[in-house]
């Protein structure tokens, strides 16, 4: 839990994530999309990275296979060493459940369900009692500053309270890693600068690592890394020794 | 894992309860329709069955008049007289006895009590031909029988209504203007198919009868039992040639009596009961079909409207066999939810339309078992095949749907 690679340089930090030459390729034949054309990255642990780059640049699509929802067509992909290209659907699951927290765009709450349901969800499937579900959602829920909106909906939420609630989502299986594809994509600028400084606090808090894919410039500006994507490829890494 | 995945199942029939409610509805019908036809079926062969051991075995009724038909002329034909029982008795084969009955519905008072029923008189061989046991005190003795004497045996109903929960035997009864002493107490025997609550009558010797209640010496019926593994058609063609004789029908002449074989009829109700049960029964199993293809629809309808749900749940680490489980146990909850409402339906239903249709209400543990099992298969079969393809969907898409 440092928050070493401030200096832009040598990190003695684990690598918790490894590209190597990945490539991604939708279709085939005459109809065949390369959306990755080679990409190396590391990415260590503590790290806050923004992702950035053109609209079709393959962000989402390196985010998919970070986030072990999909697989390389050629390349490695090394997670803590393992390479997660040669794991099964099942175990990839199980990395996901383990290691990862997913905030989305579109905010992917369960509709009709409410808050605390909603950032219990990942529990359920981690065999936790009753008790420990609720206990660790309320705390997620507090961290996020929404302890007073447990039972409400997502419909009886405001958009920023509900990317908050995903991001409660997100941190209450205590991940190694978090990744936000366009997390405040959908939100003004007051509401971005909130969830920014959360998403912040998180990693220098909690040591949580941290992938963002974002469009702003302005929100790139909270991480220590901007990594740019152009046509499948990174086109540049710079390191930010003074984030905002 | 499995409770967890009921857990869901159930929040999520829940979250949706129009929906669910639907699901369920067509298999609670489904349920509901077969227990209620195979309760009510069984009903009436029970009825049949009760009746057909009641008569006792191998019982042929002979009564005076033509057998069929609204033509049926009973007014013309004589009546029977003792002699002609004798002359079955001793003219016919493989014969266990014969009962010359008569019968009259009449007031009986005890004490405070009064009530109304039949009287039969009759012989000894009333009580083996019909199948009656005395639980306590005694049949006729000869002397009684000989001298008509006003003594009687009595069924249990009548006994209860008179006598309430005391012991009849050796009491007084008073019919009209004479008193009877009780000598015995018949064993219970229930309704007949009919309805009819056949504990509810009074036997008495048969010359008593007719010389206090009847004034003559006509005898109504006589019931002749024929011995077991004999043949009870034999036994019919035998009496109609001796009958025939003794009332000197003409041979172009139709009979004026009539010979029935109620074990031969209530045979063919009992199996036409059941046939008709098994199709009532498979009707309905039909619907109960129905139902379950409709749970596979509007499971389908739900994986296609919940692909992005699934595709959350896969994202934050389900496994391809909790999302199978959990579709798989809303399924046959719900299926198994119908099952039990249907059960309670059945039971309401059955209850009411057996006593409309004045049949025995017989609960029947195995087709609601049989019922209820069904209606979870029905859940697991087609519930599987959209529980699969929700499992199968790929988180990417499924998150992207919409
Ligand atoms: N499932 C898919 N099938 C075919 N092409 C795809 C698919 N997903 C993404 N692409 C294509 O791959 C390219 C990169 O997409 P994406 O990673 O979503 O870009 P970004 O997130 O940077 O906008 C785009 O040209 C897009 O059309
Ligand atoms: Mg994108």
């Amino acid at each position: 839990m440092s928050t070493a690679v401030a200096d832009g340089g040598t990190s003695a930090a684990p690598a918790l994530i490894e590209l190597i030459g990945v490539t991604k390729t939708y279709g085939q034949g005459a109809v065949a999309m390369q959306a990755l054309r080679g990409v190396d990255l590391v990415v260590h642990e503590g790290e806050f990275v923004a992702i950035m780059g053109p609209s079709g640049s393959g962000k989402s699509t390196a985010m998919n296979i970070l986030g072990c929802l999909d697989v390389p067509t050629t390349g490695s992909y090394r997670f803590r060493g393992v390479a997660v290209e040669t794991l099964s659907r099942n175990q990839r699951a199980l990395l996901r459940r383990n290691y990862l927290g997913f905030v989305f765009q579109g905010y992917n709450l369960l509709g009709r369900t409410s808050a605390l349901e909603n950032v219990e969800l990942p529990l359920l499937y981690r065999g936790e009692s009753v008790a420990a579900r609720h206990a660790a959602a309320r705390e997620a829920l507090a961290a996020v500053g929404l302890a007073n909106w447990e039972h409400h909906s997502p419909a009886e939420l405001s958009g920023g309270q509900q990317q908050r609630a995903a991001i409660a989502r997100a941190i209450v299986t205590h991940p190694a890693v978090l990744l936000a594809d366009e997390p405040t994509g959908n939100l003004d600028t007051q509401r971005s600068r909130e969830i920014m400084e959360l998403v912040v606090a998180l990693n220098r808090d909690r040591g949580i690592t941290v992938l963002m894919v974002t469009h702003e410039p302005d929100m790139a500006a909270y991480a220590r890394r901007v990594v740019r994507f152009v046509d499948g490829r990174v086109e540049s890494d710079i390191r930010n020794p003074e984030p905002a | 894992m499995l409770w967890n995945a009921l857990l869901l199942a159930l929040r999520e029939i829940r979250r949706n309860l129009t929906r669910s409610f639907l699901t369920v509805l067509g298999i609670l019908i489904g349920v509901a329709a077969v227990i209620t036809m195979v309760t009510l079926g069984n009903g009436a062969t029970a009825a049949v069955s009760t009746q057909i051991s009641s008569l006792g075995s191998n019982l042929l009724m002979v009564r005076p008049g033509q057998r069929l038909g609204a033509g049926r002329d009973t007014a013309g034909a004589a009546a029977f007289k003792l002699a002609d029982a004798s002359a079955i008795e001793s003219e016919v084969s493989q014969l266990n006895g014969v009962a010359p009955v008569v019968s009259r519905t009449v007031t009986v008072v005890h004490l405070a009590s009064n009530w109304s029923t039949s009287v039969v008189g009759s012989s000894n061989a009333y009580f083996s031909v019909g199948n009656w046991k005395i639980v306590d005190g005694r049949i006729f003795s000869d002397t009684e029988l000989q001298t008509g004497k006003a003594v009687c045996v009595l069924g249990e109903t009548t006994s209860n209504k008179l006598f309430g929960s005391e012991n009849p035997v050796g009491g007084t009864i008073r019919i009209k203007q004479f008193s009877c002493e009780v000598i015995g107490l018949l064993a219970a025997k229930g309704q007949s198919s009919m309805g009819r609550d056949q504990d509810d009558t009074i036997v008495m010797p048969l010359r008593t009868v007719q010389r206090r209640l009847t004034g003559n010496q006509d005898v109504g019926m006589l019931l002749v039992s024929v011995q077991d593994g004999a043949s009870t058609s034999a036994a019919k063609q035998q009496i109609e040639v001796l009958m025939r004789e003794r009332r000197r029908i003409a041979a172009n002449q139709e009979d004026d009596f009539n010979v029935l074989d109620t074990r031969e009829i209530a045979e063919m109700l009992s199996s036409t009961t059941r046939v008709l049960t098994l199709l009532l029964g498979a009707v309905a199993a039909v619907s109960l079909l129905v139902g379950g293809v409709g749970i596979m629809n509007i499971m389908l309808v739900s994986v296609t409207e919940r692909t992005r749900e699934i595709g959350i749940r896969l994202a934050v680490g389900a496994l391809e066999r909790e999302v199978l489980l959990q579709f798989l146990i809303e399924a046959v909850v719900l299926s198994s939810i119908g099952g039990l409402l249907g059960m309670m339906l059945a039971t309401v239903a059955s209850i009411v339309l057996a006593n409309l249709m004045a049949v025995p209400y017989v609960f029947g543990l195995q087709i609601n078992l049989l019922a209820f099992l069904f209606s979870a298969a029905i859940g697991v079969i087609f519930g599987y095949f959209p529980a699969r393809r929700a499992a199968r969907l790929d988180p990417i898409e499924a998150l992207r749907h919409e």
